[in-house]
């Protein structure tokens, strides 16, 4: 088993047509994912890609049995969308946008509590189950299926772990790109903790970088609760204070959300980390 | 977005926020007539630049003479304020903000910004105003004093009486620090801030709240929302190459070392700007080139790292996931020779059609370094940077 997506996870694309989310998609389908359809307002009744194009996304789940939903629409049309997901009953949606003002964040964040949808992103690459489902801009081909679970801040990071354990032969179970973003849906320990309970999952690689507190918090929760080896890297070692490393959250401020304090935390916490991003494969390979 | 203190007050006083009385000025004369006009005995002059601890390095001068603010504007306008958020160049002071002086009881503190752990908009205050707030936060935690504002009911009086409580204003007054922080709480959701702070904010002898110093951040996210906002913008205060490096969606930041980077994704950017440092070198700069990358955007980025003149090589560390690496290889090739890159270039690509772009890289006559994993990059760009 995988966390949150598999084979027969069905999908629907918020902002289908478009360039990001047409490219996106015919990326899904070569892949396998189960792209069922998308949503684009006024588009309703017309075919794209093969597949049906939906008003609202509401007209979208009804017709298609969709439980998850990844999201191309532009900064300021995004909260709008992830809303309108939530309130369709979407369970997993993934929210590629970057450039979200973060008050428009913080007030989905609010509204989203008790609802029990699942946010991934935004300002992620997305999630994939290799061989079985591609949300997102990940290139599927450097993927394997295998034993251990990713979980990222970044998207290019989350690539270079992927392609550390692809070549120690050592594969994936679900790699999850949590974002960028200050404020944002799942985080560390929401996929942490579903890595400890999965079965195919063997191995942990988490990649965080500076800025915020949650590498902290995951780092007392995996010495409290996760019993599988982990193996962290933290970027941003060389970035100077108050300075946005292009990633609207990852900034230093105060002293606070520093990598030496987020690398000692880990530690503390008996967590393997990495001091080059290139040690990741092989530290993850030596645990086994 | 930053912006300068005396539009920070400007705003302030259109959301009803107590201000002292003043005016900015680009030259010292009219400083001086600021002084006359505002009349009273005693002066402070402030130095408008983008960058916090001025008063420690004569950014900040209170007078006593009016001949004095003409002189001590005179000492400021056209040179560059070197403080410890600057770099060692500084900034430029192009404008001064002249004020009236008032008698202080007592300096206190107030600020509001949004809490990523609590995901909550919070207001931070302190009864010990005029100081380097992050210091007493950490040796006096005691002394600091939250409150978190839920988005549906916005702030609540309770939470303003609370603050009022804490910070040992009372009878009138409390009503008074009410309305600023409701001001401070409708300027910030209305103009999507990042952070609003007033430190100090001060109670004169006669009772009265004002703050004395003002600073907002926007979040840069939200600023194409606010024109109103984005026209305040000072590119004088700001890094050249920085403003450059956003009109080609470029993610460029300058550091002090001599090694080059050109990355995809600002993770990996990070990433190798550490790796380089690991290896014992040291980066000049942070840069994102973004996903998407075609041959004017890499020229541009070219362009940009060459504009540092202390950089001796440059590590092109590729990503090609979506955008394919003989895409990418192709590019910098073009890139190079239109602008005549001479310093070495190591190139790390990996991802799609990997081979094909480490081919197109290989005896081109050029100065390029094609490196077969990252690692071997790092150490060989330090290598060719230290024996320039």
């Amino acid at each position: 088993m995988s966390i949150l997506i598999n084979k027969n996870t069905k999908v629907i694309c918020q902002g289908f047509t478009g360039k990001q989310g047409t490219f996106h998609s015919q990326q899904a389908l070569a892949y396998g994912t189960q792209l069922v359809g998308g949503v684009t307002p006024e588009r309703g009744g017309e075919i794209h890609l093969g597949l049906p194009v939906f008003n609202t996304v509401d007209d979208a789940v009804k017709n298609t049995g969709a439980t998850a939903s990844v999201i191309y629409v532009p900064p300021y049309y995004a909260a709008d969308a992830i809303l309108e997901a939530v309130d369709a009953g979407i369970k997993i949606i993934v929210c590629i946008t970057e450039g979200i003002p973060v008050l428009q964040m913080l007030r989905v964040k609010a509204a989203m509590a008790g609802t029990g949808a699942l946010l991934i992103g935004p300002n992620c690459p997305g999630i994939i189950t290799p061989g079985e489902c591609k949300i997102g801009i990940m290139p599927g081909k450097i993927h394997l299926p295998g034993s251990i679970g990713i979980v990222s801040r970044s998207g290019t990071l989350t690539y270079e772990s992927v392609h550390q354990t692809t070549q120690q032969g050592l594969g994936q179970s679900t790699c999850v790109g949590i974002g960028g973003d200050p404020i944002h849906g799942m985080n560390f320990v929401d996929v942490l903790s579903r890595f400890q309970e999965d079965e195919q999952t063997k191995g942990i690689v988490m990649v965080g970088e500076i800025g915020g507190g949650e590498e902290e918090d995951a780092a007392d929760y995996i010495k409290a609760y996760v019993t599988k080896p982990v193996v962290a890297y933290i970027a941003g070692q060389t970035a100077p204070a108050d300075k946005r490393m292009g990633h609207a959250g990852a900034i230093v401020t105060g002293g606070k959300g520093t990598a030496k304090g987020k690398i000692a935390a880990l530690k503390n916490a008996g967590i393997e980390v990495c001091l080059s991003p290139t040690d990741i494969g092989v530290a993850m390979k030596a645990c086994f | 977005m930053n912006i300068h203190e005396y539009q920070a007050k400007q705003l302030f006083e259109s959301y009803g926020i107590p201000i002292p009385e003043g005016r900015k000025t680009s030259t010292a004369e009219e400083a001086q007539e600021i002084a006359n006009e505002l009349g009273g005995i005693g002066w402070v002059v402030k130095a408008q630049v983008h960058a916090g601890g001025r008063g420690k390095v004569g950014g900040v001068k209170v007078v006593d003479n009016i001949k004095d603010v003409l002189e001590r504007s005179r000492d400021m306008l056209g040179k560059r304020l070197v403080t410890q958020q600057t770099d060692r160049l500084g900034l430029p002071i192009h404008s001064v903000l002249v004020e009236k002086q008032y008698p202080i009881k007592r300096e206190l503190y107030l600020s509001i910004l949004i809490e990523r752990e609590s995901e909550q908009i919070i207001f931070i205050a302190s009864l010990a105003g005029g100081m380097d707030i992050e210091a007493v936060a950490l040796d006096t935690p005691e002394r600091i004093i939250t409150v978190k504002v839920n988005p549906s009911t916005g702030l609540m009086a309770y939470q303003c009486r609370q603050i009022a409580n804490e910070l040992e204003i009372k009878g009138l007054q409390v009503k008074a620090l009410e309305k600023i922080m409701k001001g401070m709480y409708r300027l910030f959701i209305e103009n999507d801030a990042s952070q609003i702070e007033i430190n100090p904010l001060i109670e004169t002898d006669a009772g009265e709240l004002l703050a004395l110093d003002a600073k907002i951040n926007f979040d840069d996210n939200a600023i194409a929302l606010h024109p109103d906002i984005l026209a305040m913008k000072d590119p004088s205060q700001e890094d050249d190459k920085e403003n450059y490096a956003q009109q080609y969606g470029l993610n460029y930041i300058t550091l002090e070392g001599n090694i080059g980077c050109m990355v995809n994704g600002a993770g990996l950017a990070m990433a190798t700007m550490d790796l380089v440092k690991l290896k014992g070198g040291m980066p000049a700069n942070f840069l994102d080139v973004g996903g998407g990358t075609n041959v004017e955007k890499v020229c541009e980025a070219f362009k940009l790292i060459l504009s540092d003149h202390s950089v001796k090589a440059v590590l092109v560390n590729i990503f090609g996931g979506i955008v394919h690496c003989d895409v990418i290889a192709a590019g910098i090739l073009a890139a190079i020779e239109q602008i005549h890159v001479t310093i070495p270039v190591v190139v790390r690509l990996e991802g799609t059609n990997v081979e094909q772009g480490r081919a197109l890289l290989r005896n081109t006559g050029l100065n390029i370094f094609p490196a077969d994993d990252l690692a071997h990059a790092a150490e060989q760009v330090v290598a060719l940077a230290e024996a320039v």
